[in-house]
């Protein structure tokens, strides 16, 4: 680690160098003088605008893994504390809110960014601020390499891998004639392009493509563009039209439908027995993390709903109309697993100690399933600083989703297309 | 499927469309004709009837027509009583003037969406129709041996939106009764059209703006409630409805009833029907531009009174 | 005079700032600064000629997209990229304008409405260079110009305010010139300067030009200055705000852009700083705003006591 001593030293000379000298007394003072200080996670939260559905489960998640860790000793002798703010789901807010964090909140790091848009806006902020971000984003972004040194994504499973994972067992299952419906955005587009490539290689072909343009909230007369020879429907949208694009597919379609698989993102937060979506009974879905409670389930998912106030059906206890995104919300729980265990690796006692923290998580490497780690065993990988985990394939069934197929941490490994751990602070 | 039917289903989709945006535009036409202002808070109206429709279902409850029908009757009615209390509480204030109006009800649009934000949440949520039956279409196709009825894949219409289309023709037919043949429209248009010698003929104009601006808001929540069945009540579903019914309203020609309806269907129709024959994104651009440069030609609307 | 001494002793306050202000305030201020010129420049048409814009966001992000693309495919150097994105916007500027000032009035709005909605999609659709709303990010590399890194904070700062005062210098001399006073005169009663012997149609068609070339000047510094590029700068929102933050802070007034982009970027901070409900907070001071201080903060000012103030 001598290199990256050189080299953080060079950085800390550069930082004096611009505004960030006026900061620099700042944090220092900060470590100094108050090492028993409150350790500060900028919490990076969809409140308003699109992913407020998100946004509220990523809090309540994020929080509850906090109160987790405090009663466990917090990090480093020193208790953890989530300071929030709302980005908007606005990529222009969200740099905003990182520079706050940084500059006027004293954050130690930022967290918990989901909607790619937002992680792109704020990223290069980040890096510039020297600010260790780590989203939950699910986004390709930070393994293509678009990013940078200081961004990581070490609790959820990127789209790329995630979709690479479902094409054999759908190719194998389902059928091999497969119509794509998927927003006409970058993220459809990093479905179409993923698993278009990975069916072909399962050996299957890929009837239709139906980008559905942003904004849409009708929908009914796309699908007369799935074609007739079709055998499997692949659908994947977000936003606040999901529900009636899954009603009004079922409206169309009737009840002689083609196989139908579906990334759960469609329906997260939505209650499976709404009214209109009765026509899901037998289909598939992609889930993160199974949202019912398994007949297998460990003893690590058990307390990890206990802990984040979710029942066996996916719902919040206290209100069973209240459904959780459970596909995607463990990755803030494991985030703040990862990092506390960076911090602790890292012997971190301050913000002067920010760039010892990138440097231990991107050595770690094997994450085993643990109440750490309650979705699934993971690999990280630091190059690419993103991680890797098991994704579930589920069937509804009587209005539940059943857990039909695990796919394998190998399933969705592709090769590295970025090595951060190259590139300087 | 074949062309005939796949376009044939754009037009019963545009036709669903055009009847919930003929409604909703029709509301912020009557406002901006009479009062001359523009409610950039329009679509929040839209909004909250589907919200208010969505609280008064939860409340009475049960899976029968019930919830629905109580719901149809008593949130238009409330947003109603809202807006022409914003009206009278802000508008009023600051004389109708329409810059200062523009701001005050982005403000009212900031709030409205906060309110329903904190009291309803993020959640898009259903309420169930009342009927909801699926009702297969036929094509008709040359055979040897003569016409024959098919039944293609996928063509078909609920009844719920056959009655969607219903109701709003006739709350439209009702619109233009009232505005033509009753006291209350007479004073209306009388206001619009003259606002100094409509006082002058003791006419009370304040009032006459706070119930045209509360009427206006009750299409649009009236709108919202219908569409809840098929779109769900969401908190940021106003926005669009506030842009498409502005367009519109523009485009019919400024407070002219039966050019809004025309409009309405122009719009409706065109994105179903440009959507056949283009990729869908191609098709929402093909479909802007093409309503942009109707305006861009004929600047007063299509049933704007020209030079005005 | 005093016109001239109050601008340019803003000019020297923004820059005397950037020695005192702490990390974080000097960062907003910065941005404050990009998104100020936009509201400068749409001002200039909103403002001074009347006419009322809901698609100024097509310009910003011309400029935006022409800076990051040609820095991106091209490997322009940000100082090109920044005249390339100029370029864009007044390019569309000129096209939109010839089509859409044959409307007036609403209709006006509405037809520079659709033109942004159209290029907001072809963003999208343009994914595969564009990727979509997702945007991509210009590395720290591509955006040093001269050896100057545009990502470090004080050259960062100084660049948006260079670009910042050379846009309020610009304005504050237009508007004291005839043609300037022209726009006023069509804002106030086109009808009548035309019968004056002014050619409205051209002097507009300028007006619209210009205002998109500051705009597109705007969004390519956002693009340069901030590293990144995306669809949401051209959404509707982004088309709405400039209008926001010119009627805040006083509509045909020089400086009233720069206070309403500050003012409502301070609201919106503070109060989220306070409830979590800030857009209720934000949405109250506006209906008080119109109830209290309806020509904005400068313009309440030039009514009450500074009738000078350009």
């Amino acid at each position: 680690m001598t290199l990256a001593t050189t080299t953080r030293r060079g950085a800390l000379k550069a930082l004096g160098a611009g505004t960030a000298a006026a900061a620099l007394p700042l944090w220092a003072r900060y470590a100094g003088a108050q090492s028993a200080a409150p350790i500060r996670i900028g919490f990076q939260k969809h409140a308003t605008g699109i992913g407020a559905t998100y946004g509220r489960w990523y809090e309540r998640v994020s929080q509850a893994a906090v109160k987790r860790i405090n009663e466990a000793g917090g990090i480093n002798g020193r208790p953890v504390e989530l300071v929030t703010e709302d980005d908007g789901t606005d990529p222009k807010r969200g740099a905003e809110v990182v520079e706050k964090f940084a500059l006027e909140h004293n954050c130690d790091i930022a967290f918990g960014t989901l909607f790619s848009h937002v992680v792109m806006g704020s990223a290069p902020r980040a890096g510039e601020l020297k600010l260790p971000y780590f989203v939950v984003s699910e986004g390709h972004h930070v393994a293509s390499g678009a990013l940078n040194r200081w961004t990581l994504q070490p609790g959820i499973t990127d789209v790329k891998s995630q979709v690479r994972a479902m094409a054999p067992w759908v190719a194998a299952n389902l059928g091999k004639k497969v119509t794509m419906i998927f927003p006409d955005y970058a993220f459809g587009h990093d479905h179409r392009d993923n698993f278009s490539e990975a069916i072909a290689a399962a050996g299957g072909e890929i009837a239709g493509l139906i980008a559905i343009p942003p904004t849409e909230t009708s929908f009914t007369r796309y699908f007369p563009q799935v074609p007739a020879e079709t055998e499997v429907i692949y659908h994947v949208m977000v936003g606040p039209g999901v529900l009636t694009f899954v009603k009004e597919m079922g409206e169309f379609f009737g009840p002689s439908r083609p196989q139908v698989f579906g990334f759960i993102d469609s329906l997260e937060g939505v209650d499976l027995t709404s009214p209109g979506l009765e026509f899901l009974e037998g289909t598939y879905f992609w889930e993160g993390n199974p949202r019912y409670a398994q007949p297998d389930q460990t003893s690590h998912d058990k307390a990890y709903r206990a802990a984040v106030g979710v029942d066996d059906n996916g719902a919040s206890v206290d209100d069973p109309r209240d459904v959780s995104t459970y596909a995607h919300m463990f990755g803030c729980w494991e985030t703040l697993n990862v990092i506390r265990a960076g911090m602790e690796a890292a012997g971190y006692a301050g913000p002067e100690d920010r760039q010892k923290l990138v440097e231990a998580v991107e050595a770690m490497t094997e994450m085993p399933l643990s109440d750490d780690h309650p979705q699934g065993a993971k690999v990280f990988n630091g190059k690419t600083h993103q991680v890797f985990g098991p994704q579930y394939i589920s069937k509804v069934e009587g209005g539940r989703l059943n857990v039909v197929h695990t796919a394998s941490i190998e399933d969705g490994m592709y090769p590295d297309e970025v090595d951060y751990t190259t590139q300087p602070f | 499927m074949d062309f005939g039917p796949h376009l044939m289903l754009a037009l019963i989709e545009g036709a669903v469309l055009s009847a919930v945006l003929a409604l909703t535009a029709a509301g912020l036409s009557l406002v901006f004709g009479v009062m001359r202002v523009v409610n950039v808070a329009h679509g929040e109206f839209y909004m909250l009837g589907a919200v208010a429709a969505w609280f008064v279902a939860a409340a009475v409850g049960g899976a029968g027509p019930a919830a629905f029908l109580a719901a149809l009757a008593l949130a238009p009615l409330a947003v109603c009583a809202l807006a022409a209390a914003a009206d009278l509480a802000v508008l009023r204030r600051i004389a109708h003037d329409p810059e200062r109006t523009i701001v005050a009800t982005i403000g009212l649009l900031y709030i409205l969406q906060q309110a329903t934000l904190m009291g309803f949440g993020p959640d898009a949520r259903p309420v169930a129709p009342p009927f909801n039956a699926r009702i297969a279409i036929p094509w008709p196709v040359w055979e040897e041996g003569g016409l024959a009825l098919t039944w293609p894949w996928g063509l078909s219409v609920t009844t719920y939106k056959l009655f969607v289309i219903a109701a709003a023709a006739a709350v439209l037919a009702g619109l233009w009764l009232m505005l033509t043949r009753t006291r209350a429209g007479l004073v209306m248009r009388a206001t619009q059209w003259d606002r100094e010698t409509a006082t002058a003929f003791g006419i009370p104009v304040e009032r006459v703006y706070a119930l045209t601006f509360g009427l206006g808001a009750g299409l649009a929540a009236l709108a919202g409630v219908l569409v809840v069945p098929i779109q769900q009540a969401h908190y940021l579903m106003g926005g669009d409805a506030l842009l498409l019914s502005f367009i519109v309203v523009i485009i019919g020609g400024l407070g002219s009833l039966p050019g809004t309806l025309v409009a309405a269907l122009l719009i409706g129709m065109s994105e179903g029907i440009v959507s056949v024959f283009f990729s869908p994104t191609l098709a929402k651009i093909l479909a802007t531009l093409l309503v942009a440069l109707v305006l861009v030609f004929r600047p007063q609307g299509l049933f704007g009174a020209a030079g005005r | 005079m005093r016109a001239a001494g109050l601008h340019l002793g803003l000019v020297g306050l923004l820059l005397a700032a950037h020695f005192v202000l702490p990390a974080y305030h000097h960062g907003v201020l910065a941005r404050v600064m990009v998104l100020a010129a936009y509201a400068t420049g749409y001002n200039l048409l909103f403002g001074y000629t009347g006419l009322l814009s809901l698609g100024h966001a097509m310009f910003f992000a011309a400029g935006m997209y022409g800076a990051g693309l040609g820095v991106r495919f091209l490997a322009l150097d940000p100082g090109l990229a920044l005249l390339a994105g100029v370029a864009a916007g007044a390019l569309l500027g000129l096209a939109v304008g010839l089509l859409a000032l044959r409307t007036a009035g609403v209709a006006f709005m509405i037809v520079t409405l659709m033109f942004a909605q159209a290029t907001h999609l072809g963003i999208l659709l343009a994914g595969r260079w564009t990727r979509g709303d997702e945007g991509f990010v210009l590395q720290g590399p591509e955006r040093v110009v001269l050896g100057l890194d545009l990502g470090d904070a004080a050259i960062r700062y100084l660049a948006a305010w260079a670009l910042f005062s050379a846009v309020l210098l610009l304005v504050l001399r237009l508007v004291s010139l005839p043609a300037g006073r022209v726009l006023v005169a069509i804002r106030e009663n086109e009808e009548r300067a035309r019968l004056l012997g002014y050619d409205t149609r051209a002097h507009k068609l300028r007006a619209v030009v210009l205002s998109a070339a500051i705009a597109a000047a705007a969004g390519a510094a956002y693009a340069l200055l901030f590293g990144y590029v995306g669809a949401t700068f051209a959404s509707v929102q982004y088309s709405i705000l400039p209008l926001l933050w010119v009627l805040l802070g006083g509509a045909g007034t020089v400086i009233g852009p720069f206070l309403g982009t500050l003012l409502m970027f301070y609201l919106i901070d503070t109060a989220s700083g306070l409830t979590p409900a800030y857009m209720l907070v934000a949405g109250l001071a506006l209906v008080l705003l119109t109830l209290f201080a309806p020509q904005g903060l400068a313009g309440e000012v030039r009514r009450r006591l500074a009738p000078w103030l350009p």
